[in-house]
């Protein structure tokens, strides 16, 4: 396969492997990135993997933009194997437990209303899923999951809240995701999550990385307490 | 041993050259936003490039030594004094402890940058000293916290330090309009010739909207073919360009992904400049390809190491 590459900064790649939003180039993105690794050793200075392509940053003094675009046609394209072989290997399935509810999450009543189901029907939608981990950014430890069912799908609110709580669990559009902090956001709010999504105090700072499949289930306001859950 | 922060500022962080290799956890880079104030900063004080320093954006830090040491301020135009006597910024200043070190309001420019010899010792969070307020993370605390009055900067005692200053020459002026050179990338292929010539020849303003995150310009809208694109990396410089056909010059708090088109990226080295720039600053923007950029980069780089330190007149 011919990966697109663009030029992004001084010091800096893009590596486009696609399009669109599906496990298997997410799977390629994440092999690439390994394999980028390993090629530039000392003179990758950090990388950027997302839904369909890879941020390459090097050390532009020691080497520069030929010789990455050259190590990636020469080296990195032919050793990447076909996606559909690979859209599920080394995933590692993470489960994240979920107090659903209008309390805990403020849209959820909207957003059924939205859907044309009841609340109860967009949280066995939302937990009957399976979400990989396609991309971190935003804040620190935040991951975007997909693919939402096209049923309980929702655009961003026309007004983001200004403070949406540690622990949200939201959707937008056909993503979901479960806030790291305290921030301002424009997601759907359905639920809260007591997991640290991101903890500089522990090892793995993260609970997740790109590439991983998250599974959500539901528990109970008392059980999001019990887990060490904190009310907004 | 420390300096001891009497009044911090308007915002005032510590950092080091910032963070690197945890965009993956979804951290930025941070750093100094005027990279070449803070090299030089560094080395009038004798330091590791990489030292922890303070960045002084528009002014108002009064600090009192707890140690003797050595200090320079470069940057931003700002009045320094010790013991409210003037003195020069872009070079060292043997210091006592009991000194108070006040920097007022900057005239020209909009931040400034304090070094101190052997750097400030705060350990690092993720690699890194750098502060980064939106994300929690670097500074004295760990927490992202700018200094606050009663913080106490830990640094080693230099009770005789070989003293330095820039010459006059070498040292950077602050106006009110800048060239911003762009090495065209990302989506610029999303951006028809017209819209191109609109981008690279029309002024542009700073507007009300600038800080560490990214610089968002008023002037002429630019508009692209794309419509809706999956989220990518950005790299520092890159130049974002929404619905509204604004760009904003993305830098070293910078978000590590987003969805909107990029025309491409701002040189590193004229990011100084931006940054040093108040809202109302006047941007123009010139297309350059890679290899004049790496061509920029390598000199800089030969130049600041070319130019040699002068032994500063007594009083000073």
């Amino acid at each position: 396969m011919m990966l697109r590459i663009e030029g992004a900064g001084e010091n800096a790649l893009m590596v486009y492997f696609g399009a669109e939003t599906s496990p298997a180039l997410s799977a390629q993105v994440q092999q690439a990135a390994r394999l980028m690794e390993a090629l530039l050793g000392p003179h990758l200075v950090d990388m950027v993997p997302s839904y369909a392509s890879l941020l390459v940053i090097f050390d532009g003094f020691s080497c520069d933009h030929l010789q990455v675009r050259r190590l990636i046609r020469t080296t990195l394209e032919p050793a990447l194997t076909q996606p559909e072989t690979q859209a599920h290997a080394c995933s590692r399935v993470v489960e994240l437990p979920v107090w659903y509810g209008t309390e805990a999450g403020p849209d959820l009543e909207a957003l059924s209303v939205r859907a044309g189901l009841t609340p109860e029907a967009v949280i066995d939608i939302h937990q009957s899923g399976e979400y990989r981990v396609y991309a971190i950014g935003f804040a620190p430890g935040f991951a975007y999951l997909g693919q939402v069912d096209e049923r309980i799908a929702a655009p961003r609110l026309a007004t983001p809240r200004l403070k949406v709580p540690r622990g949200a669990v939201a959707i937008a559009d056909r993503q979901t995701a479960v806030y790291p902090a305290v921030s301002p956001g424009g997601w759907n709010l359905i639920g809260l999550c007591p997991t640290r999504m991101f903890n500089p105090d522990q090892e793995p700072v993260m609970p997740v990385s790109v590439g991983d499949v998250v599974r959500f289930h539901a528990i109970s306001r008392d059980e999001f307490l019990a887990r060490g859950g904190e009310l907004p | 041993m420390s300096l001891n922060v009497v009044q911090p500022g308007m915002l005032t962080l510590l950092t080091d050259a910032g963070r690197l290799g945890q965009h993956r956890i979804g951290l930025t880079t941070g750093g100094p936003m005027d990279r070449q104030a803070f090299l030089w900063a560094n080395r009038l004080c004798g330091n590791d490039l990489n030292a922890t320093a303070l960045e002084v954006s528009i002014g108002g830090l009064v600090l009192e030594a707890g140690v003797d040491t050595t200090l320079a301020v470069t940057g931003a135009d700002l009045p320094l004094s010790i013991n409210r006597r003037s003195a020069e910024r872009w070079r060292t200043h043997q210091i006592r402890a009991g000194d108070r070190i006040e920097l007022g309001f900057a005239r020209r420019g909009l931040r400034a940058c304090l070094a101190v010899a052997g750097g400030f010792a705060v350990p690092p969070c993720f690699g890194s000293t750098a502060t980064v307020v939106r994300e929690g993370i670097g500074g004295l605390d760990g927490q992202g916290s700018a200094l606050k009055a009663g913080d106490q900067l830990p640094c080693q005692a230099h009770p005789q330090h070989p003293q330095w200053q820039l010459p006059e020459a070498a040292r950077p002026e602050y106006g009110q309009a800048v060239t911003v050179r762009v090495i065209p990338g990302y989506q610029q292929a999303a951006f028809d010739p017209v819209q191109q010539a609109v981008f690279f020849s029309s002024p542009y303003t700073v507007s009300k909207h600038c800080d560490r995150m990214g610089y968002r310009l008023e002037g002429a809208a630019v508009q692209s073919e794309l419509r809706g694109m999956l989220s990518e990396g950005i790299c520092l410089g890159a130049i974002q360009i929404p619905a509204d056909g604004q760009p904003i010059v993305l830098l070293q708090d910078r978000q590590t992904i987003g969805g909107y088109p990029k025309i491409g990226a701002a040189l590193s080295l004229d990011l100084d400049a931006l940054t040093q720039l108040a809202p109302g600053g006047q941007v123009r923007f010139a297309a350059i390809s890679m290899a004049e950029a790496h061509n920029a980069l390598l000199l800089a780089r030969c130049r600041f190491q070319a130019i040699a330190l002068q032994a500063p007149a007594p009083g000073g």
